[in-house]
């Protein structure tokens, strides 16, 4: 399929911001309505492009793709540049997806609703400019303009102990930051450039700092988000107390930035680095997957526990790296986006949930599917999704993520290939509490999700099931990415 | 594409269609699911024919591109050889007489449509699972049926004991699944493939035969594993504990799932990996212990237990463990045999539960009684499949239980022989003990009924619709085991093999011992020479013991209460006050120092003078001590 030369990804990733302005500034008596069909459209066009952009890629050929390039700094060497490969394109998929599909499930925001839908639409474009961009400046400025829509919708919309959470989100994702910004200014002064392909095409000379330093400082950064133990507590109170939409788009494509820097950077710039460490990354991966489902066994919250899952699924992105091999290196990428629709779609659930019963609390809950058959359902087909069961997409990541690091990391595999089993724990046995058995008397005049509410769910678990049983149309994408990811480690 | 595929698609045709289209009209939905299995069972007979036609006992069936991911891809295909065709009429067999016999059974049930749907994905993944050619797609196949047995376990989910027992069911089998999914890792690791066939090449079974950790070679250590997904599946000691409470479910599914075909899951895949079990006796010994122990521990619960398919739920697992045994002492044959026997004649005892309770409304055995007079036929094929597990001549299970002692016998585990032997008295009783209760006697009134279908008068046989599938089960409850009677058997799944024939002594004994269990059962409960509460109580520390399933639950309870939960417990509180504790230190700290340094900012120009001259001092001292490089 060849597309007319247009700047796709700019117009994706502006798309939304343009949306916030044309929100804004509607009339103030302008009808709550015409704010979200407005914040709908400027959603949906940036997913209908990237869908087309997806089925434009070329997968027969590697590296990068619709790529834009214009000089924006000519003194110190910034350009606007602008790429997706293999392990980004599923990512601006995926956050344009959930960008959509979040606007969806803020139908029945009530509270100052010209201003939510704004940050909303701003906060989609940081993510996407995250991913799609290739110069390093660039990248940190989209990675910083995320965080303040973040702080506004957490501490105006969220519940609980809203500004706290918000505060800490922040204040943690500013210090990774700040370690960021010494490790990106130390790799400019180093290699006199902000291009992220061209920083990858050499070893890092060290002339500023050792590159194991700036590995170091720039990974510290992106633990934070991904998170990894021990440095993941914001993200159980930011998604808790963070409004539905905000928690989807949190677990959903944030903590994806994560992930996709740590390949993207840590790996691409630093193979060497990488290698001599992944033995730790493998080590914290366990840690990650077994901590994260011992905690979440014991969470009383709904969202919570989900909150905690993450943690734990977070932990197979870190083990498929360490794998340093394709086969591991696809698993990660591949995890991260089946991750972001299965988490996605089951913080979209438990708000459906939190909306009807006004409780998130587990013991107050029981036997909801008799009031509520359909969220019940596609509530059980998302935690045995979660769960890693097969001909759903989790499945395949985690397999995928166990074959390759296996043969490399045999006994973090084991352990981590336990955390199969506590998922299938924490997840049934809340299914259980939640769902089935007697409905508890105080739910009984819920109501079944309606029309409106099923299109994220039917529109998720179509997705899941598509790559759980046919994962070749993503993997063939992601495939693309792995050649340049390993070529300075010979593979 | 092979015909064949038909096979598998059929019944998922009909889940789809059940999903997207017939919900609505429930009565669609029952003889769509029938129609579609119907269908897979002619062409499974068809497969059957062709693969008896070929020379190699097997049919080539190309595969199909599916994930290419660096050094791992995966092909799908059919692997259906002589164990795989055998299986496939099994499980069509079985299930086209179960759903025919759900038509009525579950007649007027909300979840009609979703019983169906779940049936048919269900069958659908069990044939994917026998025809599987890569053991990853084995291994989707094996999660697949978790899945179906869960939703199904869990059907009538407002009941919170099916809902408990759904989510045990899964998790006590994906305990035994990890160990699979380890064999998997460890044989992808070090041969580089999953597909089965290319598993079995003689290099590969030399590169899985290098040495493991324990001085056990490596091939021992993934047999192991994947034996472990299999006492899961198949309900083994120490797994064997979800079985009893998956009765929970509707009966037509413990016909089909908790006896016939999924839990002889974890039996078909030892014999499909069979030749790689023959490489290692260490694990053939393993496999043939667990499966002797299992029949006879699991035997015994069913002596004791007063709900009907309960005891029929020890029964099957009892029987799972004979198959065990003789796959672990005999070979494939012996163990296959005894699964096509079991299948049908287990699935008749489940079906004629499910035909007593209808009648009765009950599933308590103390609340039925005279049946034989007021249900003649459920009552004639109850006692061709008792007759048949207890081991008597002609019915099938005596031809395929004789061969499995006769081969532990011959292997020299007489101790296993010993426990097959006792398990098959055991048999005898319990089977012989529910005639006498049920069927014998007269009847003693319905108990509270617990059964979907209410209060009922004087019990009456069910409708033709449940009475026809007892009818056709009962067919090869007395046949199956004939196809033996040469050989024939042995030499199509083994050709390599010897076959020793009957072994008319013990035979002589087996048949003794299963007339004397029934006897002993006669004598209980039939004539009532021996009261049962006297032997109880003569009995009682043992039967206390037995009767509370030896504590297993509660054991396995307590180890998950205190040792798993209880390091889940410290983890969170590690995770509140230790790590995230820190954090909040740590900010904590921030703020108090930015309090207290506030102070200095006093905006007294005097102050910031006295400071800037202490400052230039020091720079000073600094300039004077180190000097200018």
């Amino acid at each position: 399929m060849t597309l007319p030369e247009l700047p796709y990804l700019t117009i994706i990733i502006f798309l939304p911001v343009v949306g916030a302005l044309a929100v804004v500034l509607q009339q103030t008596t302008a009808p709550g309505r015409a704010i979200k069909l407005t914040a709908a459209l400027f959603s949906f066009l940036p997913l209908v492009l990237s869908f087309i952009l997806f089925l434009a890629f070329d997968s027969r050929t590697t590296g990068l793709q619709f790529v834009e390039k214009y000089p924006w700094i000519p003194r110190l060497g910034v350009n606007y540049f602008l790429a997706v490969d293999g392990l980004s394109l599923p990512l601006v998929l995926l956050t344009a997806l959930l960008g959509f599909l979040a606007i969806l499930a803020s139908w029945k925001i009530s509270l100052r609703i010209k201003e939510y839908f704004a940050w909303l639409l701003l906060l989609e474009t940081g993510v996407l400019g995250v991913f799609a961009s290739l110069d390093f400046l660039l990248f940190f400025l989209f990675w910083e303009v995320e965080l303040v829509p973040m702080y506004m919708l957490i501490s105006i919309w969220g519940s609980g102990r809203k500004v706290y959470s918000a505060t800490k989100f922040v204040i943690y994702t500013l210090t990774g930051s700040a370690f960021m910004l010494v490790g990106l200014l130390a790799l400019y002064f180093s290699t006199g450039t902000f291009d992220l392909v061209e920083m990858s095409q050499h070893p890092i000379p060290a002339t500023v700092l050792p590159a194991t330093a700036i590995f170091f400082l720039i990974f510290f950064a992106f633990a934070v988000k991904l998170p990894v133990f021990p440095l993941h507590t914001w993200l159980p109170d930011a998604h808790t107390d963070a409004p539905t939409a905000v928690s989807v788009i949190l677990a959903g494509v944030l903590l994806k930035m994560g992930g996709y820097a740590m390949i993207r950077i840590n790996l691409g710039l630093f193979p060497e680095v990488i290698s001599t460490y992944a033995p730790l990354l493998a080590t914290l991966g366990v840690v990650n997957v077994l901590y994260g489902a011992a905690v979440t066994l014991l969470q009383q919250d709904l969202k919570r526990m989900i909150a905690y899952s993450s943690i734990s699924h977070m932990g197979y992105v870190l083990l498929g790296i360490s794998a340093l091999n394709p086969v591991g290196l696809t698993g990660a990428a591949l995890q991260m986006f089946t991750h972001g629709t299965i988490t996605g779609l089951l913080f979209l659930l438990v708000g459906l949930v939190y909306d009807k019963a006004h409780t998130r609390q587990i013991p107050e809950l029981g036997g909801l599917s008799h009031r509520m058959p359909v969220i019940g359902i596609v509530f059980v087909v998302a935690g045995l999704a979660s769960l890693g069961l097969p001909t759903m997409s989790g499945f395949v990541a985690e397999m995928l993520v166990f074959l390759g690091t296996f043969p490399v990391w045999n006994v973090a595999t084991v352990l981590a290939a336990f955390g199969i089993v506590l998922t299938a724990g924490y997840m049934l046995w809340m299914l259980q509490r939640s769902f089935f058995g007697p409905l508890n008397p105080r739910h009984a005049s819920l109501a079944d999700a309606d029309a409106l509410e099923r299109i994220p769910l039917f529109s998720l678990v179509g997705v899941i099931v598509i790559i759980g049983v046919y994962p070749a149309v993503m993997t063939n994408v992601i495939a693309t990415a792995i050649p340049q990811l390993l070529n300075r480690l010979g593979g | 594409m092979a015909a064949e595929w038909l096979i598998f698609f059929l019944p998922l045709t009909s889940f789809a269609l059940i999903v997207f289209v017939l919900r609505p009209y429930p009565r669609w939905c029952g003889y769509v699911t029938v129609a579609a299995i119907g269908g897979s069972l002619i062409v499974s007979i068809i497969a059957l024919i062709k693969v008896m036609g070929t020379t190699e006992k097997a049919l080539s069936i190309p595969q199909i591109a599916w994930l290419t991911v660096g050094n791992f891809s995966l092909s799908v295909g059919l692997m259906i050889d002589s164990l795989t065709a055998v299986m496939l009429i099994v499980v069509t067999g079985v299930s086209l007489m179960v759903q025919f016999y759900s038509l009525e059974f579950m007649h007027g049930d909300r979840g009609y449509s979703r019983y169906f749907a779940f049936m048919s994905l269900f069958t659908t993944s069990m044939l994917g699972l026998v025809m599987a050619d890569n053991l990853l797609v084995l291994y989707v196949f094996w999660e697949m049926v978790g899945l179906c047995s869960y939703l199904l376990i869990g059907f009538w989910f407002e009941r919170p004991s099916a809902a408990a027992a759904a989510k045990k069911a899964f998790i006590v089998t994906r305990l035994g699944d990890f160990g699979f999914l380890l064999a998997i890792l460890l044989i992808f690791a070090n041969t580089g493939t999953l597909s089965i066939r290319e598993l079995f090449l003689s290099q590969n079974v030399e590169l899985l035969s290098k040495a493991g950790l324990l001085g056990l070679p490596l091939l021992t250590w993934v047999l192991l594993g994947v034996f472990s997904g299999a006492a899961g599946k198949s309900a083994q000691f120490p797994l064997h504990v979800w079985l009893p409470d998956a009765m929970e479910g509707p009966t037509p599914v413990s016909a089909l799932i908790h006896a016939a075909t999924m839990v002889a899951a974890g039996v078909f895949l030892v014999a499909r990996l069979f030749p790689l079990f023959e490489h290692s006796p260490q694990a053939l010994t393993i496999v043939a212990v667990i499966g002797g122990f299992t029949a006879f521990f699991a035997a015994t619960m069913g002596l004791v237990m007063f709900d009907y398919k309960r005891v029929l739920a020890y029964s099957t697992v009892s029987q799972l463990g004979y198959m065990m045994l003789g796959l672990g002492v005999g070979g494939l044959s012996a163990g296959i045999f005894h699964l096509m026997n079991h299948a049908f004649f287990k699935a008749l005892l489940f079906l004629g539960a499910g035909s007593a309770s209808h009648a009765t409304g009950t599933y308590d055995i103390r609340g039925m009684g005279g049946l034989r007079r007021t249900m003649p036929i459920s009552f004639f094929t109850f006692l061709i499949a008792a007759l048949s597990i207890s081991g008597i001549p002609p019915f099938s299970g005596f031809w395929s239980k004789d061969e499995v002692l006769t081969d532990a016998l011959d292997s020299g585990q007489y101790l296993l022989f010993a426990l097959g032997l006792a398990a098959a008295f055991m048999t005898a009783f319990y089977m012989f003990r529910l005639a006498f209760i049920v069927y014998g006697g007269s009847y003693r009134g319905a108990a509270p009924a617990h059964s979907s279908h209410g209060a009922h008068g004087a019990p009456r046989e069910s409708p033709w619709v449940m009475i026809l599938p007892l009818v056709l089960l009962a067919i090869p409850s007395i046949v199956s085991g004939l196809v033996n009677l040469n050989g024939d058997f042995t030499r199509f799944l083994e050709p390599e093999a010897h076959f020793a024939g009957l072994n008319y002594t013990i035979a002589g004994v087996s048949i003794l011992v299963s007339a004397l269990g029934i006897f002993s059962a006669y004598a209980i409960y039939g004539a009532r020479w021996l009261s049962a509460e006297t032997v109880t109580h003569a009995l009682s520390p043992l039967h206390s013991l037995v009767f509370n399933k030896y504590w297993m639950d509660e054991l396995y309870q307590k180890i998950l209460d205190s040792i798993l939960l209880g390091l889940c417990r410290i983890t969170d509180v590690f995770d509140r006050y230790v790590v995230d504790g820190a954090v909040n230190r740590v900010a904590w700290v921030t703020m108090k120092t930015g309090q207290e340094l506030r102070q200095v900012q006093s905006g007294q120009a005097q102050s910031y003078g006295v400071a800037i001259f202490f400052g230039v001092l020091v720079m000073l001292a600094v300039y004077l001590i180190v000097g200018v490089r």
